[in-house]
């Protein structure tokens, strides 16, 4: 008996998020063609859903890797207060940004030390931490938020949330794109190949599996433990620098809102809770049919009062999915119940 | 019999050593509790050692200080006949010199697929780190077919972990240690928990450990198991070794009935 070949399932990457997506988007196509056949509603989407995927990427390694970070909105709070403030009252263009992203990479190492050296369980450092990083960005911001008038005539605006294509040609559309889609992109194409063909990405998936095993097999968890909070700290700084700049905006709770839809769009993609299995491609589909379905929702005449349950609808619908496609003895069970098969798995 | 790579050439043509690991001495104290008492123990190049005892007789302890994890309070080790500073013996120290351990269920990563497992660790990079995924599947499967043997099964090298049943989780962490030449393979309880009909492959792999020249050092609760493996087994009471018998001059009965006088004796 040869091995059997692995199922289309198997094969490609994400393969049940992508159909999923894909038939949401024709199905809003349907509902509301005035806006899903026009080109404005992807060109919005390619400069507000950057800050959501690049929240997601970090989180599909922190998820990956067995652990939790709810922190993520204060670090954007905290580090978007760093940026906006050099921005505005001292005129530094790159050195906010530098700045801005090292105090995201020193909050994540704190959340890293905590977690892996001190021994606190990720849930409970990260939960502390939020309330922290949260109250550091209102003491030091005075509560304050900050209005960025002309922030785009910077060159760091132009460079990393501009519209390269703006008035070149008659074709309005080319001008919305946002070269934040371009940075966000290589930024994901680079994560997904450290996740799938790096040993740090493989060593995150092997502490997910078990702490055990790796530190066995000569990992060193707490390390890359650190490594991996750090990480997702620079990405919040990131998101958060693209948020301000992309509204001209600080506030301070500036990611509040991005807390439960990062985590949602993990697990909707496929990335399993438990640790040990993690899909890039999955998590950037999942992020996809988050941000889409607000805008399908309105779009098609529902009120925005709807876009919760119906998000929650779909992430119920996904776990379950993802449920039955990791246990083949429930899914035999189940195929059983309607004679849909006889064999076992 | 499957074939196995044989022990690494480097290890073997360097110096002619009599023992691959000797302890002389060996004490081990946790605060004011002795786990090990002047232990006086030899692992020849070659052999399969059984080590019996009964629960608490310090076993673990006695495998942990062999092979890095801890530190002796007292005493001397040595690896193919030279002494190894105590400070410096760690974990990765004793895998540096080829030795092993293989535990029943923390040595693989359930969820991760056969290649990974393989190489975790050790993987084939480039500068920046990036992992050879091509290399590291080809001799995986290489390995699968032909040094373990598991040609026919319906397990790849793309197979995770939990499509093995216990004795095959066994074969592939054995054939692992084999593969990256250790000379010393530490067995802990490699048995426990598994059907009989895995026993059997367990036992199969412990011997091919001995048929291509290395030494397995192997704990074992189940008299009959490592009775039927062992070239020598050692004893182990309340950390001191109390006795040293060769399988052939006693039955399992026999064996049971010494160990059994041994308990009585305190």
């Amino acid at each position: 008996m040869t091995p059997r070949a692995p199922s289309l399932i198997q094969r490609i990457e994400g393969l049940p998020i992508i159909v999923v997506f894909v038939a949401l988007l024709l199905l809003f196509m349907y509902t509301a063609p005035q806006v899903f056949l026009a080109p404005y509603i992807y060109t919005t989407f390619l400069s507000t859903l950057p800050p959501l995927i690049l929240l997601a990427i970090g989180l599909t390694f922190v998820i990956g890797a067995g652990e939790i970070d709810l922190s993520f909105p204060s670090i954007i709070a905290f580090s978007g207060f760093v940026f906006a403030v050099l921005f505005k009252e001292y005129n530094f263009g790159w050195v906010a940004v530098i700045a801005a992203l090292a105090s995201g990479l020193l909050v994540g190492f704190l959340n890293g030390w905590l977690i892996a050296k001190v021994g606190i369980p990720s849930f409970i450092a990260t939960l502390a931490t939020q309330f922290f990083w949260a109250g550091a960005a209102t003491v030091l911001s005075g509560g304050k938020s900050y209005a960025l008038f002309d922030a785009d005539k910077a060159p760091v605006w132009r460079i990393l949330v501009g519209r390269p294509w703006e008035g070149i040609t008659n074709v309005i559309w080319i001008g919305e794109i946002s070269v934040q889609a371009f940075w966000t992109t290589a930024i994901v194409l680079f994560l997904w190949l450290v996740l799938t063909r790096h040993r740090f990405g493989e060593h995150v998936l092997f502490i997910g599996d078990s702490n055990d095993v790796s530190r066995v097999v000569g990992i060193d968890v707490d390390r890359e433990k650190i490594k991996l909070f750090s990480l997702m700290g620079l990405l919040a700084a990131l998101a958060a620098i693209l948020l301000t700049l992309e509204n001209k905006n600080y506030f301070g709770n500036q990611g509040q809102g991005y807390l439960m839809t990062a985590i949602a769009s993990v697990l909707i993609g496929g990335t399993s809770i438990f640790g040990g299995r993690a899909t890039i491609i999955g998590t950037i589909f999942g992020c996809f049919i988050i941000g889409m379905i607000e805008a399908g929702l309105v779009a098609s005449g529902l009120t925005g009062a709807w876009v919760r349950t119906i998000q929650g609808l779909v992430f119920l619908a996904a776990i379950v999915f993802y449920l039955y496609v990791d246990e083949p003895q429930r899914r035999s069970a189940l195929f059983a119940k309607f004679k849909w098969k006889t064999d076992f798995g | 019999m499957p074939m196995a790579n044989p022990a690494g050439p480097e290890t073997r043509s360097a110096a002619d050593f009599k023992d691959i690991v000797r302890m002389e001495g060996v004490e081990k104290f946790f605060g004011a509790i002795q786990s090990l008492r002047g232990i006086n123990l030899s692992i020849g190049r070659n052999e399969i050692v059984g080590l019996i005892g009964d629960n608490g007789a310090g076993k673990s302890t006695l495998i942990k200080v062999m092979t890095g994890v801890l530190q002796p309070s007292a005493g001397r080790i040595f690896v193919r006949d030279k002494e190894v500073s105590l400070e410096d013996y760690s974990v990765r120290r004793a895998h540096d010199l080829s030795i092993e351990t293989v535990y029943q269920d923390k040595s693989l990563a359930e969820n991760q697929p056969l290649w990974r497992n393989f190489f975790i660790g050790r993987q084939i990079t480039n500068r920046f780190g990036f992992i050879d995924i091509k290399k590291q599947k080809a001799i995986a499967r290489e390995m699968l077919m032909t040094s373990i043997g598991f040609r026919g099964v319906g397990i790849s090298e793309d197979s995770t972990v939990s499509q093995l049943s216990g004795g095959e989780r066994q074969g592939i962490a054995i054939g692992r240690a084999m593969h990256f030449n250790a000379d010393l393979i530490v067995l802990d309880e490699p048995t426990a928990a598994l059907a009989v009909s895995e026993v059997r492959k367990v036992l199969d792999f412990v011997r091919l450990i001995k048929s291509s020249g290395r030494a397995c050092v192997y704990i074992e609760h189940n008299l009959a198991h490592v009775h039927e493996v062992a070239d020598r087994l050692v004893v182990l009471d309340r950390g001191a070794l109390v006795a040293e018998i060769s399988p052939k001059t006693m039955s399992v009965a026999e064996l049971t009935e010494y160990l059994i006088g041994l308990q009585h004796q305190k």
